[in-house]
């Protein structure tokens, strides 16, 4: 026996006016909180994009779109786009299987759960400085934790600079990435498995199926839209990301962990070029959205049983 | 559920009411209020503001917003919205100064230095003021005038640990003269088991002033700044010189580990823990050591010579500086508070109490030896303000990470070379079409 | 067959006995044993991974506390598990120094509120998107899903000229209503799978009841998506609670400002001290670890199905 989802059956077509107008009073507190605050920088984006201006001068030139011209052909751009993709990779299976497993056990009851739940959420709470400073003596060439416990247990020919080796250096910004970031899919995740009526999972017992079955038969379905939403989050998160970048690397050796924030923050402080900065930050939306908006299509096609 | 929310509404109302709106603008009666980023000296500069309200009667108010990232985009905000206060700072490069000041918002306080004979001028180190300084004819068309009033100095220098040179068997009063001194001292240290030399090259910046510093003492200031200008290339022999000075260093293997990547704050926990023999920083590193450990025995000199066919140079200008608002209603006021404010006993109680170097001439004999060596560094400094042209961002950071390439091993010195120069006709290219 | 399933109330022949041979005691077969043993294996597996990971989460935490309890000098070089003589003091200093009395109420007020405001208005939209129709509906969906996606550099700085055009600077409304408008697109975001998932009967019996459109939305919705809810408070609390940037752009007064202003005062350019920032920080973690454990509470088995049938 498989779950079915909540059969989707077509929402109410609006019968009138009042019926279009009742529903659109659900959304209207946000809309308006949005077009106050959120239009007007939003936009401005778009039209600074268009712009060559150092963000403080009354000089504004106004360029069209060459920005974008020059991003296509900014080596440095795709190549931190490259980079943070690689670690996006990197957490949506890693960071989120783990997540998926720890939701998972604490899901069912294992003794101590209520402890865990709450331990596993301490990462995300700790400030950037703290795991900034934890981790870098973690990773510390000559006197850090990792290489002290690699050389103890005979290891030796491992221990390097982890973070200023090019060949490391990304993979183990990625893992304290992932190490901050699995907490927010765990409790995502196991809100997901909460909702999950026992009733079924009592009833498929019933019948003689085994865990795995039931994992896959009723678990997976119903937690499709919850997998979409912890994915494009992750990929969102992961994008963006730039504080560790920062406390960890700065962004090298070389280029070899830039990532599309940094590359944008350069821009905008560093050579105070506001305008390719804003041009850059549209950019890495349009390809943002339009990678969310391909999951969702995705997963929507294999929910259809 | 509609009742939160009407609570909710309420209670801003009324936060509202009690809060008002200080606008500080049209009262030029009000305190001059100055916002800063100096954590450290927040306390000195309280006790400061009291005296001079002892003394004058007039109030200042500091506001300390922190870290200097935030503290630029709180200034950014406020310049492009005319809610700057009577005295603030620009953190950053000559463009930004000069981009603040086309668009109306620092008073030059040239005349009011140059009043009496100069009185006001003549206290501060020239490189200082120079820093500050647009001369005629600049870049930028700035009109000339003095825009900053320097309240510090800074210098960044090599430094070395007495202790571990005696151990090493060098002697503790003779730090290196030349590179391959340096070299050869770095590889007796690190035989002792401790890394030779740490630097938190993990910020470009201080990259950057060391390799200035040898270019500077390799080719010159000309050369340097002709290449800026695109007339020398990058792959000149000079230039992989530069280069290949970061390879040796690479090679030597005297450097601590991860030093490409090493923000500089752990630079700096390494060298107070007596654990690197020598380091490159500033000498706010002063500050920083006589916290983490007071007992450490330590040494300052210049950056090494590589020839001698130019002079050794010293990174080292104006290290805080702060600009009046020009648009300011208490302009003048704030003008005759940054004249107290670096004036010899303030800027001694400066000193003591926070251990920055001071901007003004005359009052070394009292600040502490170490301190002191910092200082000797400004006769021989060189700092990007006060250059007639300096190199692109852009430039700049393909320059520094090639050198951390270098470093890692890499690129070549020839290849780095190439890199850096490739980059600089991009630039080049587009400064020629600006469309 | 499969080994994991095993016939009502038979017990199977053993294929690895020999014929014959008695069970150890009525009911307990070697299958069972075996069952057991997996079992047991299979939880000291699970434990023993959960214990794991739980360490690397709670280290950070021990070696920030610990931190708080050492100097300058020590917070490096001081390698031992629980510092010999503890700075208890520090405490003490950093709420002081971080002027902590102020900015501690001042937080509270301002996650409260932008909770109460995010969750009151994304639910409503969220809810709107999921299971009602109307024109544009799309459109504005796309909307807020774009403004999580592009980054806006600089974004505050047109945000602080329009809180100057609308007098809101410097105050806490001005504060509070951009934070409740930034987490309103994740809100809504989050929450909106998790309304797609209430079963139509559900809505059907409470409009068969009298509920309208609000109706069925407080009284079924909510209750049911309590859980995700959960998980929206929980992000904004933490977002709220750890802002300082726009809080320095924004707020001048003293009185205004949020906990993370307190801190800054422990970082200089150059100069950190450490043993007060870590106990600055210690503090102020404590709250929120008290919101997650608040709002985890509600991260619990949903109403079943089974309410429907009686």
């Amino acid at each position: 026996m498989s779950a079915e989802l909540p059969p989707s059956t077509p929402l109410p077509i609006p019968k009138s006016f009042w019926d279009n107008f009742t529903s659109g009073l659900f959304v209207m507190p946000a809309v308006a909180m949005f077009f106050t605050f959120s239009l007007y920088p939003f936009f401005n984006v778009f039209y600074l994009s268009a712009l060559e201006w150092d963000g403080i001068s009354t000089l504004r030139r106004f360029v069209h779109f060459s920005n974008y011209i020059e991003i296509f052909h900014d080596k440095i751009w795709w190549l931190s786009m490259g980079n943070a993709a690689y670690v996006t990779l990197l957490a949506l299976t890693l960071q989120n299987a783990l997540a998926l497993a720890l939701a998972w056990l604490v899901d069912r009851d294992i003794k101590g759960g209520q402890v865990y739940r709450s331990i596993f959420f301490l990462p995300p709470i700790l400030s950037g400085i703290v795991v900034g400073l934890i981790w870098n003596w973690i990773y510390m060439g000559n006197y850090g934790l990792l290489n002290y416990f690699l050389k103890a247990i005979g290891l030796d020919a491992l221990a390097r600079a982890w973070l200023a080796d090019p060949d490391t250096a990304l993979t183990s910004m990625a893992v304290v990435h992932m190490w901050k970031g699995f907490g927010w899919g765990f409790i995502i995740l196991l809100a997901g498995l909460q909702g999950i009526p026992r009733e079924l999972y009592e009833s498929a017992r019933v019948d003689g199926a085994g865990e795995l079955h039931i994992f896959w038969k009723i678990t997976v379905p119903l937690m499709i839209p919850v997998f979409i939403l912890v994915s494009v989050l992750t990929i969102l998160g992961t994008m963006q990301i730039y504080d560790l970048v920062v406390a960890t690397t700065g962004g090298g050796p070389g280029y070899h962990t830039e990532v599309p924030m940094t590359r944008i923050i350069a821009k905008m402080l560093g050579s105070a070029r506001f305008g390719y900065a804003c041009s850059m930050g549209v950019v890495f939306g349009a390809i943002l959205l339009t990678l969310s908006l391909l999951q969702i299509q995705i997963s929507k096609r294999s929910r259809v049983d | 559920m509609k009742k939160g929310l009407a609570g909710i509404l309420l209670a801003s109302l009324v936060f509202t009411g009690t809060s008002c709106n200080k606008s500080d603008a049209g009262d030029a009666k009000g305190p001059v209020t100055i916002w800063h980023w100096m954590s450290d000296r927040e306390d000195a500069f309280k006790e400061l503001a009291d005296r001079y309200k002892a003394q004058t009667g007039k109030e200042v108010r500091f506001e300390l917003y922190a870290p200097s990232e935030a503290y630029m985009q709180k200034v950014r905000a406020s310049g492009q919205t005319t809610t700057l206060p009577d005295i603030f700072g620009v953190l950053g490069e000559s463009r930004d100064i000069a981009s603040f000041i086309e668009a109306g918002h620092i008073l030059n306080v040239q005349p009011e230095m140059d009043k009496d004979g100069g009185v006001w001028r003549k206290r501060f180190y020239p490189e200082a003021l120079e820093g500050n300084e647009f001369k005629a004819g600049n870049r930028f068309n700035i009109p000339p005038g003095i825009y900053g009033v320097p309240i510090d100095v800074t210098t960044i220098q090599f430094i070395y640990n007495k202790g571990i040179f005696r151990r090493a068997g060098i002697d503790p009063n003779k730090p290196p003269e030349t590179w391959d001194e340096f070299i050869v001292d770095g590889k007796k240290i690190a035989k002792l088991g401790i890394p030779g030399f740490v630097s938190g090259w993990g910020d470009l910046w201080l990259i950057e002033c060391l390799a200035d510093n040898l270019a500077f003492n390799i080719m010159g200031q000309d050369k340097v700044i002709a290449t800026y200008r695109g007339t020398v290339p990058y792959t000149d022999p000079d230039w992989v010189k530069v280069f290949s000075l970061f390879d040796e260093l690479g090679k030597s293997k005297i450097l601590a580990e991860g030093v490409v990547t090493m923000i500089n704050k752990s630079a700096e926990q390494l060298f107070s823990n007596e654990r690197a023999g020598m380091a490159f920083n500033g000498s706010w590193a002063v500050n920083v050591y006589s916290g983490m450990n007071p007992s450490l025995d330590y040494g300052v000199f210049p950056t090494p010579r590589v020839t001698d066919k130019h002079p050794r140079v010293v990174w080292g200008g104006p290290g805080s500086s702060l600009m009046v608002n020009a648009k300011s209603p208490r302009a003048q006021e704030a003008v005759l508070f940054l004249k107290w404010l670096t004036d010899g006993p303030q800027q001694k109680y400066l000193v003591t109490s926070t251990k920055n170097l001071p901007s003004i001439e005359g009052v070394s004999q009292d600040i502490p030896a170490v301190l002191a060596k910092f200082a000797d560094g400004m006769k021989i400094s060189v700092h990007p303000s006060r250059l007639p042209i300096t190199e692109t961002s852009p430039v700049i950071e393909r320059f520094d990470k090639a050198i951390q390439s270098i470093i890692i091993g890499e690129k070549t010195p020839q290849e780095a070379a190439e890199d850096v120069e490739s980059a600089k006709k991009e630039e080049l290219a587009k400064a020629a079409n600006p469309q | 067959m499969s080994i994991n399933t095993i016939e009502k109330g038979k017990a199977r022949p053993d294929p690895l006995l020999p014929e014959g041979f008695q069970p150890l005691r009525e009911g307990l077969t070697y299958e069972r044993i075996r069952r057991r043993a997996r079992n047991s294996f299979k939880s000291i597996l699970s434990h023993s991974f959960l214990i794991l990971v739980s360490i690397t989460c709670l280290f950070p935490l021990w070696w920030m506390f610990v931190s708080s309890l050492k100097t300058q000098q020590g917070i490096f070089t001081d390698m031992s598990f629980f510092p010999a003589h503890p700075e208890w003091s520090n405490f003490v200093t950093a709420w002081t120094k971080g002027h902590f009395e102020t900015y501690f109420v001042n937080s509270v007020i301002y996650t409260t509120c932008t909770i109460a405001g995010v969750l009151f208005i994304s639910s409503l939209a969220a809810y709107a998107f999921a299971r009602l129709q109307f024109y544009g509906k799309n459109v504005l969906y796309f909307m807020f899903l774009a403004t999580l996606m592009i980054p806006v550099p600089g974004q505050f700085i047109p945000l602080y000229v329009l809180l100057i055009k609308m007098r809101l600077v410097n105050t806490m409304p001005g504060y509070i209503l951009p934070q409740v408008n930034g987490g309103l697109a994740l809100g809504i975001f989050i929450l909106k799978p998790f309304f797609e998932r209430i079963p139509k009967d559900l809505e059907d019996a409470a409009r068969i009841d009298g509920c309208g459109k609000f109706g069925i939305w407080w009284n079924v919705a909510m209750p049911l998506a309590k859980p995700a809810l959960a998980v929206v408070g929980i992000f904004t609390a933490l977002a709220v609670w750890n802002e300082y940037l726009l809080a320095m752009l924004v707020l001048s007064d003293r009185s205004l400002m949020p906990l993370q202003r307190g801190l800054m005062v422990f970082q200089g350019a150059h100069l950190t001290q450490y043993p007060l920032l870590m106990a600055g920080m210690t503090i102020s973690v404590v709250p929120i670890i008290v919101v997650y454990l608040f709002f985890q509470k509600h991260i619990i088995k949903g109403v079943t199905a089974g309410a429907l049938k009686g």
